[in-house]
């Protein structure tokens, strides 16, 4: 047996060598150089004269482009107001910016007459622009207007077209040739052409248009929008379908398509070609004939075995298990596939040529969609292959943000169109690239705020390595937060500092002793810049000498007296971190301390001490809040914690009126709205750190919370709660009145937050941030938070 | 098609057959004399001609006017205009492009002719210095082909730069005579200077039917976007003048006006803007009484004074560029080169490679109608923002405005990342300076998820021979709820594991997985046994962590699913006297790193360290048999810029028995060594990645007071 392997192996060398000796110079033109290199090649010549060569363009004419003979820029402007109108249309030409810098960007709805039919859709689109904080009723106020006729769709064989708009739309005094107004249109056209044609004259109106093609596109002008149908959410709006990241990606399928191909007509070039990528194996491609009425009329070969194949695959099933979809062009271009794929993370490949992507002003969708080219459907496979695992992981995170951030409710995307439309009027005030495709995305980056990056919360570890310089900390021991880093790199981290923030509400005119003991403590701190007191009683504060000499300076803010006040963002918070503290909180220096120093790894959360939990009640089927000791948390009471001071400004800004005028009505509503607000843009719970004894607030409440079965909310697509997450006992407490009315309403203010925005925004924590030697039986000498351990 | 960088090895590290020793020398023997045989062959086939072709490199050389001739008859055609509806779909012909794994197109260059008319009359002027060296710059790139026919896309070697020095009818039918013209379809023409007076169009005016145009001064009118490419106008001083990056910060002059034969109107509201805001705003015109032989390019004036142009630019924060007769101006590269701010004021005006460049980050857009409350608007910018927009001018100018070579070579990178959009250059590619790309963390888990609970984790046990010791720490692990599987991994040749009946009986799968090799890094191999996201590392040897501390463990690693979670911290520090760095451990009051002798993190850094790992890291601890702990602190640091999280008071894993063995002197070399290994690794890294906390996770009741039966982790274990 030996022997005769030792011959096979030298007879397979001895021919290989053989092959490589002889036919080596066919191997090195296949193999190794293309067989043009032994040929000379022919590069572009190096000329004898080439510095002789004159420059294109005189200096003197290249810096001193002007012609005095032109027309003066304000003839020129006016000139082109009038041509280029209509399908020339840009926002220079067509919008009335004068109309917007009175009353800022105001949204004006015409009045719904009764009479008219409105699609589901089209009230959903209207319900969102009327409650959100841009809209006005006043059309004198209005920068952009939206019809009350419903535009969504246009085709003229649809049950839901509405006839003789152009009629109607001439009799709106308001109309004014569309200028400033905003149409939104899901369905152009109709068969056999689809053209783009909406069947009345839009005129100066930006048209916000699903399956918008290049051509008809002013740029700059109009916005594509995706197809959404009509069980689209209003608000909150579904998940989307990644709960794991996994490398490689581990899912059964490479690409799918599953849906009709159109016999003949628009679009049916594109679809009738998918089969031919199918495998059976890990790409599956299936297609079938029926479709319409007719269809048999037109059966092809193929037809009678692509409709059996058909059936054995389901739509659902393949979207949740393949990595990539096929999103081809139907007879429009835009299909209700490409939000299907996005939100199932199954990275959209599109097949749609000449389609204005959704939102492509803003959006980059080079990082969550792979652009393929109808006409090189065959390369699509090997292309999507090539695709490395680590940007496979990144596209499906991208397009679960996106989903999130953009798509997932009708209210998003009418915000995500109105913001587009927003930033052009003040370029310099606008979201850049980045900002509308980073977490938590552009509709939460508010540039009114800042267009820096530094000053949001979010973006910090976008440059968070530093210089190989080691600046990290002295020596041991040594605050890490006291060194210097290099300037370059210096605003890569939050600000060093905080502003204490004390909301001030006893009606007592002297200073009551816990509100003293708090500011000592506080501006013993070594991190805190100034403390403010927002007054928010009747009476004026006490006169200057009476309050407490401290080392930081101390402002007084009279409030106007409703309870969202204490999120305004006041210009006097200059500082990254404001310690959000009530009167009656007793902290000591080292807790505020100890908490600084967590919150500057977590910029973006709330950080502080006192927590309280929600969870659902699956017998009353609503949601429940408490404040029991339990073994989870989800929210962190203002009433002694530590946030961004961007929050201030997505409260009182990015909130609509109404749900500050909630929060205004209910007793302890604001701080649960802070929570439910920062957890709606990280996603994240907030955190607890130590602290040494409950907050004084807390006592009362133990008392006086009513007895609730604690226990996790049926999340959607999550399994049933682990046993341990729910506390393992009930604790019956008898309510006092007043604790109990407070109670109840935050319970309200909980459900009435939950039903505003769609979803229960909380996420729920385990676990309590200590300082590392915390109660360790060492030395309280190695210690550098002692104090935080005494009783 | 075969990806190779793209392919996972589905197998652990796979066993070698051993061979016995007599066979072994043979097939030695014999491979060698294969090798030299192999070696012999490629020298004799190589090399020779790699000579050859390298001496056929050279090129021709003669001069631009000796080059063929071609007469252009009165009558023959032109192409149409330009079609204002072309897009890549409808007027490119991708299948010339193909599929190629390197994702590169192919660009072909017409060889130099000098056309004249009936009359032998010179069509155009002689190519100029910029596009000849906008053609060598192709000519050199990866682009490059001198096989027209596996061409993707050409490019005339007519200029047509300045649309002022060529007449436009002629060149237009010696555009439509090239040989695979055929409606100018995947022809590219670059214009810097279009349109003439009166009416100066934005866009060439030669008709060009279907070919691109990188164009420089479109206007929102005549671009056709995504298919068009604009560009910048050269500057011919960015060649003649070195300006030296200045730092960011505060200058001189807030805004500065430098250009001239600007229109008597626009000089008016800018003058109004200087008698408002004084000092700070600059206004510079063209000087009249320069005497002979000084350039007038060079010179600006303000009443008498005279500034050195474009020097001057840099002593402005903000510099204007308005519109003259056309829109794109030269200026621009100017004021970018000299890292000012360019406040655009040219309505309608398509910014050069905008399809790619993001210039909200480097400039300030202005509508023509809003320059009177220019200064507020600018003013309204935080000064960190400025600095960074400084750095981003400048950076732009250096990436794409620099040359013409810049400007080309980012052109065709454009054209080619739409025919293979999948493979383009990233946003962050194109817009960030290299220093923001290097500091820059891209978190490869950035989307904020918490996995469900009921996914688990898999425990991942790495094992020489202490058998005992394996069974016990198997038999604690499986207590922990959560665990889903168990992986054992048998880092020992010589020996067999133990047969499947001696194993501990467990609830959950076990499966046993043997090496090639006794190395570390096996214990961090991606497996495809790890189904779970999350896996628990542990050492064979720990058997004290208690199951509500590794439960606990894992549910904190839920809250921090991009982090490693571990139990024991343990620091780095800079040792001033020394100059370098130390590791500390135990008893500090802050945590760089967590120990991986038992720890949890995400499966993707198992990846990450096997195929990611920078420099010989992998190697080096392999071969000294340490720090893979530190080596995946620094690798998890480095991609996510996040700190490790320390759970429980646990400072240490050593077992109560075996403190008598571990003396002061081990502990010594031992801290050695892995201060060594911190000082490596953050010179192959090129930076401290890790970060320093002052915190520890416990579970939200740790130490309260209340009672332990209703906490959800009593049993929480001790230091």
């Amino acid at each position: 047996m030996q022997t005769r392997k030792k011959y096979i192996f030298l007879t397979f060398l001895a021919s290989w060598l053989l092959l490589f000796f002889f036919g080596g110079d066919q191997l090195r033109r296949f193999a190794f150089f293309s067989g043009r290199k032994a040929e000379a090649r022919r590069n572009w010549p190096r000329w004898t004269d080439w510095s002789l060569l004159k420059s294109f363009a005189d200096p003197e004419e290249l810096q001193s482009d002007g012609d005095p003979s032109l027309p003066s820029p304000q003839e020129r402007r006016a000139a082109r107001l009038s041509v280029y109108k209509n399908s020339r249309c840009r926002m220079e030409t067509c919008f009335d910016f004068s109309r917007c810098e009175k009353h800022g960007f105001k949204v004006f709805t015409y009045p719904r007459e009764r009479d008219q039919p409105l699609s589901e859709s089209y009230g959903k689109i209207l319900t969102s622009i009327e409650r959100s904080r841009y809209y006005t009723p006043n059309p004198e106020e209005a920068c952009l207007f939206i019809l009350s006729i419903d535009t969504l769709d246009r085709d003229h064989l649809s049950g839901q077209y509405v006839h003789n708009v152009d009629e109607k739309i001439r009799g709106f005094p308001l109309w004014n040739g569309g200028r400033n107004h905003l149409i939104f249109n899901l369905y152009s056209g109709t068969w056999p052409n689809y053209t783009e044609d909406l069947g009345f004259d839009i005129g100066q109106a930006i048209l916000a248009k699903a399956s918008f093609y290049t051509e008809s596109f002013r740029p700059g002008f109009d916005i594509s929008i995706p197809l959404f149908s009509k069980d689209h959410p209003q608000r909150g709006g579904e998940r989307g379908w990644l709960y794991q990241d996994s490398i490689p990606p581990k899912k059964k399928y490479l690409l799918v398509f599953k849906g009709k191909r159109y016999l003949t007509g628009i679009g049916s070039g594109t679809r009738n070609a998918l089969h031919h990528i199918h495998n059976g194996k890990d790409i599956i491609s299936l297609t079938t004939c029926k479709h319409g009425k007719d269809w048999e009329k037109h059966k092809d070969t193929r037809c009678d075995r692509d409709n059996v194949d058909y059936e054995k695959f389901d739509y659902q099933e393949l979207l949740h298990n393949s990595t990539f979809c096929i999103v081809p062009r139907g007879r429009r271009l835009g299909s209700f596939r490409f939000l299907e794929a996005l939100q199932a993370a199954c990275i959209p490949v599109l097949l749609s040529d000449g389609w204005e992507l959704p939102f492509a002003e803003a959006i980059d969708w080079g990082k969550a969609a792979v652009v393929g080219n109808e006409r090189l459907l065959l390369q699509i496979p090997s292309a999507v292959r090539c695709i490395h695992p680590e940007r496979v992981l990144a596209f499906q995170q991208q397009t679960q943000f996106l989903w999130d951030a953009y798509f997932s409710s009708v209210d998003k995307i009418v915000h995500t169109t109105l913001e587009i439309i927003k930033d052009r009027l003040l370029p310099h005030r606008s979201r850049s690239r980045f900002l509308w495709n980073t977490l938590p995305g552009g509709l939460l980056a508010l540039p009114d705020f800042s267009t820096h990056l530094r000053d949001f919360p979010f973006y910090y570890l976008q440059h968070g390595r530093t210089l190989p310089v080691p600046a990290e900390h002295g020596k041991l021991n040594a605050c890490p937060n006291t060194y210097p880093l290099p300037g370059f790199f210096s605003g890569s981290s939050p600000s060093k500092k905080f502003t204490a923030f004390i909301r001030a509400i006893s009606p007592a005119s002297s200073l009551s002793q816990p509100i003293l003991r708090l500011i000592q403590a506080v501006s013993g701190s070594q991190y805190c810049a100034q403390i403010l007191v927002l007054w928010s009683c009747e009476k004026p504060p006490p006169p200057s000498g009476k309050w407490p000499q401290t080392t930081v300076p101390l402002t007084i803010i009279r409030a106007r007296g409703k309870l969202s006040d204490r999120f305004f963002p006041y210009a006097a918070i200059q500082t990254d971190a404001v310690l959000s503290l009530d009167e009656h909180t007793s902290l000591s220096t080292s807790e505020v301390d100890f908490a600084f120093v967590v919150w500057r790894s977590f910029p973006e959360r709330i950080v502080g001490f006192p927590a309280r939990s929600h969870f659902w009640d699956p017998e009353q089927r609503r949601w429940g809040y408490t404040s029991k000791w339990t073994n989870e948390l989800s929210i962190v009471l203002t009433a002694a914690a530590f946030y961004h001071r961007y929050y201030h400004s997505l409260f009182t800004e990015y909130l609509p009126a109404g749900l500050r005028e909630l929060v205004d009505g209910l007793a302890a509503c604001e701080d649960i709205l802070m929570n439910v607000l920062v957890a709606a843009v990280t996603k994240l719970p907030p955190i607890k750190v130590t602290q040494r004894k409950q907050h004084k607030e807390t006592v009362p409440q133990q008392v006086g919370c009513k007895d609730g079965d604690v226990g996790d909310p049926p999340q959607p697509g999550s399994k049933a709660p682990h046993p341990r997450c729910s506390p393992p006992a009930k604790v019956k407490g008898t309510a006092g009145a007043a604790g109990g009315r407070r109670f109840s309403q935050q319970q309200d203010c909980l459900n009435q937050l939950a039903d505003w925005f769609g979803y229960m925004p909380l996420v729920s924590s385990q676990l309590r941030l200590d300082p590392v030697l915390f109660k360790d039986q060492v030395s309280v000498l190695r210690k550098k938070y002692p104090r935080l351990e005494r009783p | 098609i075969m990806c190779a960088s793209a392919k996972y090895n589905t197998r652990g590290p796979a066993l070698i057959p051993r061979m016995k020793t007599k066979h072994r020398i043979y097939y030695i023997t014999l491979f060698s004399i294969v090798l030299l045989g192999l070696i012999a062959t490629g020298m004799f086939q190589f090399w020779p001609h790699s000579i050859e072709s390298s001496s056929d490199w050279t090129v021709e050389k003669h001069s631009v006017h000796d080059v063929p001739v071609v007469k252009l008859p009165a009558d023959s055609p032109i192409p149409e205009r330009g079609d204002l509806s072309c897009r890549m779909h409808t007027c490119f012909d991708v299948y010339r492009c193909g599929f190629n794994p390197k994702n590169k197109i192919k660009v072909y260059i017409y060889s130099l002719k000098k056309y004249v008319d009936e009359y032998g009359t010179s069509v155009s002027n002689t190519i100029s210095r910029e596009y000849n060296e906008l053609l060598t710059a192709i000519s050199d790139s990866e682009f490059y082909t001198d096989d027209v026919n596996r061409a993707c896309l050409f490019v005339p070697s007519i200029d047509v730069l300045n649309q002022n020095a060529l007449r436009i009818k002629e060149t237009a039918q010696a555009l439509a005579q090239l040989s695979r013209w055929d409606r100018g379809t995947n022809h590219l023409l670059f214009n810097m200077l279009p349109g003439g007076p009166p009416d100066y169009n934005t866009a060439l005016d030669v008709p060009r039917d279907r070919a691109l145009l990188a164009g420089g001064g479109f206007s929102t009118w005549t671009y056709r976007q995504g298919y068009d490419v604009s560009i910048p106008v050269y500057s011919p001083l960015s060649g003649e003048v070195d300006l030296p990056e200045r730092g960011p910060g505060p200058r001189r002059y807030f805004i500065l006006s430098s250009q001239m034969a600007l229109h008597p109107e626009y000089r008016s509201e800018l003058e109004a803007l200087q008698a408002e805001n004084g000092e700070s705003v600059l206004i510079l015109d063209k000087c009249t009484n320069l005497s002979d032989g000084v350039p007038a390019v060079r010179k600006r004036c303000h009443k008498n004074q005279v500034f050195d142009y474009p020097q001057v630019l840099q002593e402005s924060t903000f510099c204007v560029v308005l519109r003259g007769a056309r829109l794109g101006q030269a200026v621009l590269s100017d004021v970018l080169q000299a890292g000012c701010v360019p406040v655009i004021i040219a309505d309608s005006y398509i910014l050069p490679f905008s399809e790619v460049l993001d210039w909200k980050r480097a400039s300030v857009v202005i509508p023509e109608e809003k320059m009177p409350e220019m200064y507020s608007i600018l003013q309204s910018v935080p000064q960190r923002q400025i600095e960074e927009m400084q750095r981003q001018a400048r950076w732009f100018w250096e990436a794409y405005f620099r040359s013409m070579k810049a400007i080309a070579l980012a052109t065709l990178q454009i054209i080619n990342d739409r025919i293979y959009p999948y493979a383009a250059i990233s946003y962050e590619e194109w817009n960030d300076p290299p220093a923001v790309k290097w500091s820059s963390v891209s978190n490869p888990l950035f989307l904020p998820l918490i996995p469900p609970q009921s996914q688990g984790f898999t425990a991942i046990v790495l094992t020489y021979d202490r058998v005992e010791s394996l069974f016990r720490v198997i038999t604690e692990v499986s207590k922990v709820p959560s665990l889903s599987k168990l992986l054992v991994v048998w880092n020992n040749q010589n020996k067999n594991p133990p047969e499947d009946s001696l194993w501990p009986k467990i609830r959950v799968p076990l499966k046993v997985v043997r090496t090639a090799e006794n190395k570390l890094s096996n214990r961090f191999f991606p497996y495809d046994e790890i189904e779970t996201e999350a896996v628990l590392a542990i050492d064979d040897d720990i058997i004290m962590l208690t199951s509500d501390e590794l439960q606990f463990g894992y549910e904190v690693w839920r809250e921090f699913p991009d982090r490693l979670v571990g139990y024991p911290g343990r620091l780095h520090l800079w040792d001033h006297e020394m100059n370098k760095w130390k590791y500390e451990s135990e008893w500090t009051n802050e945590v760089s790193m967590v120990l991986t002798g038992a720890a949890f993190y995400h499966k993707y850094f198992n990846y990450l360290y096997t195929y990611k790992m920078p420099g010989d890291i992998k190697n080096w601890v392999d071969a000294h048999m340490n720090c893979e702990d530190i080596a995946m602190n620094f690798l998890v640091a480095n991609v996510t810029g996040k700190s490790v999280i320390k759970v429980t008071p646990r400072k240490k894993f050593k077992c109560p028995e075996c403190t008598a063995i571990d003396g002061l002197s081990l502990d010594q070399t031992h801290m050695v060594e892995r201060s060594e290994c911190i000082n490596k690794f953050a010179s192959v890294f090129g930076t401290m990645p890790l970060k320093v906390v002052e915190h520890r996770a416990d579970p939200v009741l740790y130490k309260d007071d209340f009672p332990e039966k209703l906490k959800s982790f009593p049993n929480i274990g001790s230091l």
